[in-house]
């Protein structure tokens, strides 16, 4: 690397090939003052303050966008550079109102840093301000405020938007003395695009960005975000036992000081009053069936000794009559790893069940079981970071601008920045599809074919890494010849994407030299989950982007520690670190640490639970954070088998959908009360520390089964969970080298086999973990239900950036809640008008299985004939609809394809009982031409005349009369027939 | 600074809009730098730059949308507010003051009933200022669309106007309820 020497006021320094003169200056250890530069972002010039005296340079040039060159001679400060910069700030103040003592910000503005730098004379303040400016300040998002007149026009929040964040939701307007930063047309940020990430509020250098309600912290406590699997490190800022405000950690290798809308604005869940704070036992007698309105009629609040003496009973009376397998027990991708670890030991080696298992299922366990028969390992190959070395990032079945927000900025910037070229399968328009090179709208359910065809083509093109193949790989004979019928053509008709847009795609894909398969929910949530994930495999191993930097496998894991509970064995075959229960050497190892008798029975996967709940064969449920009453597919089908439970035990941090079922509640710790580890997406094992106490009598969720368990008669004494993550290092090889005092910072990314091992930030080099790569014979299979005649439109769900998961944390948390109140389907324009619907309308959603009702909002973002909802929603759960059947490999349900039936609810309501708004509503328009109708008749319905026609069908809503005589329109009744009848 | 609105293309306009973006489409390659020529190319045609415009273009440049507004507004020569069909743009420049060209503007005002900046409810004429012509030696001048009219008088101006109004058809009173 090339070094360029300077000379800043006559100290010498040498700096990198290509910084700026600002830079050296830093690294001379002065300070210039400046307040439109941020490092983060490209050099700006804009407020002219860093200038300095470059010798043999005209003029005075800013330092923060001057390169630094061999032997440059800089002042940093002149008397003609402090008159300049004295005029500068001046003017700044000058035009900007006096409210330093009232304003939030002032602890950190830097326009009250530089003026007093470099001191300003009031006098000349005063002969340079104009008339005082009234802006009307936008109040309208619910996390923070705009001021305009407090704005010096640094642009940093411009630039933090559109080079960071990549949204650009706002920019420079006007110009002159009118310029002002505003969203695109004026408009309320509400009303914009603005994803309420806050990042430009975090760098406004004054008071023009603040967030609502600001306090100082007294201290702050490094931890990571609760929510998604992305792991980003964060600073819980804490006064008076309360989260008052949340940033970043710039330090952290995931995010680098970047947060999304809900880490930084979504934790106040932690205090909220819903908050469970006493154990809960259900009233005597009261039956299942009845809605919780009234918490206090159906449960008593209780000690935790009778909670726990009940719970240990109640378990004890369980294994005595129906035996170790009629308890069942769903652990928590919400839990850090130690609890986990205690959770399942507890259920081995107390209950003697491997009867545990975890939400994984209903997520990524096809990529785990994929991923471990092509490769060895069932996680994410590479690291995040591997997205800005590549040269071609292909994004299939993940909307990851909203799922995983910071990882979705990475691919954006990958994009915009490095030249990388994107590849976007999904049948949604998403976000990302703007900046795509292709997007493939493939139909859901057709991924299998989709890859095939594009792996043919790779073949015909030669494109295929025939060394790789090779020397790392095993099987490819019968794979290669599998691919032989998936020619373009038959391709193209399974998937509905022209031919030419896969070649395309796969020629983009098989050229590049380094390339990534990013993938969510869309490949896993099939009953083709597995074989889907297998597809990714082999293309990824076909062209040899696997074990180096800027390739890689990479299954988007959801939850922020779902990697870490499947590491830890909440799975029903395995034990920690992936080793087979029915192994008997591991399960000797283990019988040996955990002193006594291990099942080597393999356990019930969720799924298989929720069934033998429904039949009667599985007696007693433990679920600890979970709420599979809002995430199991057939709710009301999941809701009757928990109902027949003969016992439900609930331990969580609010009263669930799922805790209403229950017989025993135990108040459990949030992410901001305990210690312990989260595992993210890339495998980074990061420390969770304790910021807050438990609120009430709740407890942590280690202790609370470690209590129980020394009921049944095994005590569980650890006196931390640092102990805690000794033991699993010990029993666990991908965790042998991890222990807490290791993570301080930034955590380490297993495989970790020893002390001094540094993990691993990329699998699979060299040699896969299984010796070769398989590759798998896949061939596309349709999904479970297709839409038929009644039920029409094919369903997807999935996800919106402003909820997570079922919810329960992100519905109490007011800003989240304020951005997204309600629930809305995703329908396709054509559709609405041909249902004459229109947004904002409430609808009925049916399938085979259930109903929800949810307003429509119309958009390009699904093709015709589909739809799509978010399963946040308790008063609508998407979930009603789905279809419980699953992948006959991993066992994890069909969420992304269902059929179902859309109708105006006042329409449903009314053709209830009438059967000529039943007719119209079940058929597609055009039905009455084949209806013998009177010519009064006739001439009513043509003319759309509905007083005459109210007096046949009963009074109509003022809605409804507005679609009938939109849908009269549409049935083409012709006059001439009607004058011929 | 008064807040100016921002308006959207009414109902008619729609198709207008999507004929013009299918040209737009063909005439250029949707590179960032060309946003300035889409914008005057939108405007021409458009008489303003709606909403639905600039969303558009800020697609096909793959530029945010409030680049693409920050940008037009930077600019004087964009309008955010239909015109008429005729501009009239009166100098309010030294030289023409001095000959009058407030009174003029005020005659003007008053004939057709709408300030600066504003249409005419008919649709036919938007009134505006302009700094200088760089045709002093005519002054007070009067520019409606491309032509330039010199040493105007009041009675000259509003006959002219006038003429351009009658040669409209007024509207069809009579079908009125
Ligand atoms: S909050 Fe985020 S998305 Fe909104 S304007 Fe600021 S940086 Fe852009
Ligand atoms: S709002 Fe803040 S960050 Fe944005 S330009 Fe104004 S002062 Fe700078
Ligand atoms: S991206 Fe995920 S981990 Fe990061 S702040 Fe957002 S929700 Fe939290
Ligand atoms: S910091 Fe250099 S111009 Fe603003
Ligand atoms: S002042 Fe009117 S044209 Fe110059």
């Amino acid at each position: 690397m090339m070094k360029v020497k300077l000379n800043i006021d006559g100290q010498a320094v040498s700096v990198r090939e290509g910084s700026t003169v600002l830079q050296a200056i830093e690294k001379a250890g002065r300070y210039v003052p400046t307040l439109c530069h941020d490092p983060a972002l490209k050099p700006f010039g804009a407020c002219r303050l860093c200038i300095v005296e470059i010798k043999g340079m005209r003029g005075l040039p800013t330092s923060c966008t001057t390169p630094a060159q061999e032997g440059m001679v800089v002042s940093t400060e002149t008397e003609e550079i402090r008159r300049m910069r004295r005029t500068i700030v001046e003017l700044a103040i000058a035009n900007h109102p006096y409210e330093c003592l009232l304003c939030n910000k002032s602890q950190d503005c830097e326009l009250l840093k530089v003026a007093r730098y470099v001191g300003v004379d009031p006098e000349s303040i005063g002969r340079l301000r104009r008339r005082t400016r009234k802006r009307p300040p936008d109040r309208s998002n619910p996390a923070f405020d705009f001021e305009p007149d407090k704005c010096i026009l640094c642009g940093k929040c411009v630039r933090r938007c559109d080079e960071v964040v990549g949204v650009g939701a706002i920019d420079f307007c006007q110009r002159g003395y009118d310029t002002m930063i505003s969203p695109f047309g004026n408009k309320p940020l509400a009303k914009s695009i603005c994803q309420s990430c806050g990042e430009c509020v975090e760098h406004c250098p004054t008071g023009a960005l603040v967030p609502k309600r600001l306090l100082i912290p007294e201290r702050e406590i490094e931890t990571i975000c609760p929510y998604c699997g992305v792991g980003c490190s964060i600073h819980l800022g804490i006064r008076a036992g309360r989260i008052v405000r949340v940033r970043g950690d710039e330090k952290s290798p995931v995010n680098r000081g970047e947060l999304c809308v809900k880490g930084r604005y979504g934790l106040d869940f932690v205090h909220h009053k819903d908050r469970l704070t006493r154990p809960l036992i259900r009233r005597e007698g009261v039956p299942k069936d009845v809605s919780v309105f009234d918490i206090e009629k159906v449960f008593r609040e209780v000690s935790w000794n009778e909670a726990l003496e009940r719970v240990a009973q109640s378990i004890d009376k369980t294994l005595n009559h129906h035996g170790h397998d009629a308890i069942g027990l769903l652990s928590s991708a919400k839990c850090t790893n130690e609890e986990n670890y205690v959770f399942q030991k507890f259920a081995r080696a107390v209950l003697g069940t491997n009867n545990v298992d975890h939400c994984a299922r209903l997520c990524h366990a096809s990529t785990v079981a994929a991923a471990l028969a092509a490769f060895g390992d069932g996680a994410m190959s590479n690291s995040i970071s591997d997205i800005d070395q590549a040269e071609v990032l292909f994004v299939i079945g993940s909307n990851t601008t909203e799922c995983h927000p910071i990882i979705g900025r990475k691919i954006r910037r990958a994009v915009k920045h490095n030249g990388a070229k994107l590849i976007v399968a999904d049948p949604r328009r998403i976000e990302l599809c703007d900046i795509a090179e292709v997007h493939l709208d493939h139909l859901p359910g057709t991924d299998a074919a989709l890859l095939n065809g594009m792996m043919r083509q790779i073949v015909e093109e030669n494109l295929q890494d025939k060394t790789f193949i090779a020397e790392r790989c095993e099987e490819f004979e019968p794979f290669l010849e599998s691919l032989k019928q998936y020619d373009l053509k038959t391709v193209e008709a399974l998937t509905g994407v022209s031919g030419e847009r896969i070649r395309q795609s796969a020629i983009l894909f098989g050229k590049a030299k380094k390339a990534i398969v990013l993938y969510g929910m869309g490949i896993t949530q099939h009953t083709t989950g597995t074989d889907n994930a297998k597809t990714v495999a082999n293309l990824l191993m076909l062209t040899g982007n696997l074990g180096r930097r800027g390739t890689g496998f990479s299954p988007l894991r959801g939850q922020n520690n779902v990697q870490g509970a499947c590491d830890m064995g909440a799975l029903p075959v395995v034990y920690p670190g992936y080793q087979r229960v029915d192994d008997p050497q591991v399960r000797e190892k283990f019988e040996k640490a955990w002193r006594t008798k291990l099942s080597e029975r393999p356990g019930l996967t969720i799924t298989e639970m929720i069934q033998a709940a429904y039949e009667g064969q599985l007696k007693a449920l433990y679920v600890m954070g979970e709420n599979p009453m809002l995430s199991e597919p057939d709710l009301d089908h999941a809701r009757e088998a928990l109902s027949r439970l003969e016992l439900l035990i609930v331990q969580d941090i609010f009263f669930t959908e799922t805790a209403q079922l229950a017989d025993v509640i135990l108040p459990a710790a949030s992410f901001a009360e305990k210690d312990g580890t989260f595992t993210n997406t890339e495998r980074r094992v990061q420390l969770v520390r304790k910021a807050l106490e438990t609120p009430g009598e709740a407890n942590l969720d280690s202790e609370i089964i470690a209590k129980i368990s020394k009921r049944l008669g095994y005590p569980m004494d650890y006196p931390s969970s640092a102990e805690i993550m000794d033991e699993i290092g010990r029993l666990t090889p991908i965790y042998g080298g991890i222990n807490h005092d290791r993570l301080n910072r930034s955590g380490v990314q297993w495989p970790c086999w020893d002390r001094k091992h540094p993990g691993t930030p990329i699998l699979h080099k060299g040699q896969f973990t299984r010796g070769r790569g398989k590759f798998h014979v896949v061939h596309d299979r349709p999904p479970a239900e297709l839409p038929t005649f009644a039920y029409p439109l094919l369903l997807t769900t999935g996800r919106i950036l402003e909820h997570w998961h079922t919810g329960s944390m992100s519905h109490r948390s007011h800003v989240l809640e304020t951005l997204v109140p309600e629930s809305h389907v995703e329908i396709n324009p054509a559709d609405a008008s041909r249902l004459g619907i229109v947004e904002g309308d409430v609808v009925s959603l049916s399938s085979r299985r259930g109903a929800v009702q949810t307003k429509v909002r119309k958009t390009h973002r699904v093709r015709p004939g589909q739809a799509f909802m978010a399963f946040h929603w308790r008063e609508a759960p998407a979930n009603r609809l789905t279809n419980p059947a699953f992948d006959p490999q991993a066992k994890i349900p069909e969420f992304k394809v269902s059929s179902i039936n859309a109708i105006l609810t006042v329409l449903e309501r009314s053709a209830e009982d009438n059967r000529f708004l039943t007719a119209l509503a079940e058929n597609p328009a055009g039905v009455l031409a084949s209806y013998d109708l009177t010519p009064e008749h006739r001439k009513a319905l043509v003319e759309g005349d509905i007083a005459s026609i109210e007096k046949w069908v009963g009074p109509l809503e003022e809605r409804l009369q507005v679609w009938l005589k939109a849908r009269l329109k549409q049935e083409k009744i012709s006059e001439k027939l009607a004058s011929r009848v | 600074m008064e807040q100016a609105i921002y308006a959207e293309l009414p109902e008619e306009g729609r198709s207008e809009i999507e004929d013009l973006f299918n040209e737009m489409r063909k005439e250029f390659k949707g590179r960032p730098e060309e946003l300035i020529p889409m914008l005057q190319r939108a405007q021409r045609r458009l008489g303003f730059l709606p909403e639905q415009a600039m969303l558009e273009i800020a697609r096909i440049t793959r530029l945010s949308a409030a680049r693409v507004f920050g940008t037009a507004t930077f600019y004087a020569q964009f309008r955010f507010q239909p015109v008429g069909k005729y501009i009239v743009r009166v100098c309010r420049g030294t030289a023409c003051h001095v000959k009058g060209s407030d009174r003029l503007l005020e005659t003007i005002v008053g004939y057709l009933h709408a300030v600066p900046g504003q249409m005419t409810p008919d649709g036919l004429f938007t009134i505006e200022t302009v700094a200088c012509f760089g045709s002093c030696a005519l002054a007070p001048v009067m520019v409606i669309n491309d032509s330039v009219y010199g040493s105007l008088n009041r009675s000259r101006a509003l006959k002219l106007l006038g003429e351009i109004r009658n040669s409209f058809p007024l509207p069809k009173l009579a079908s009125l309820p």
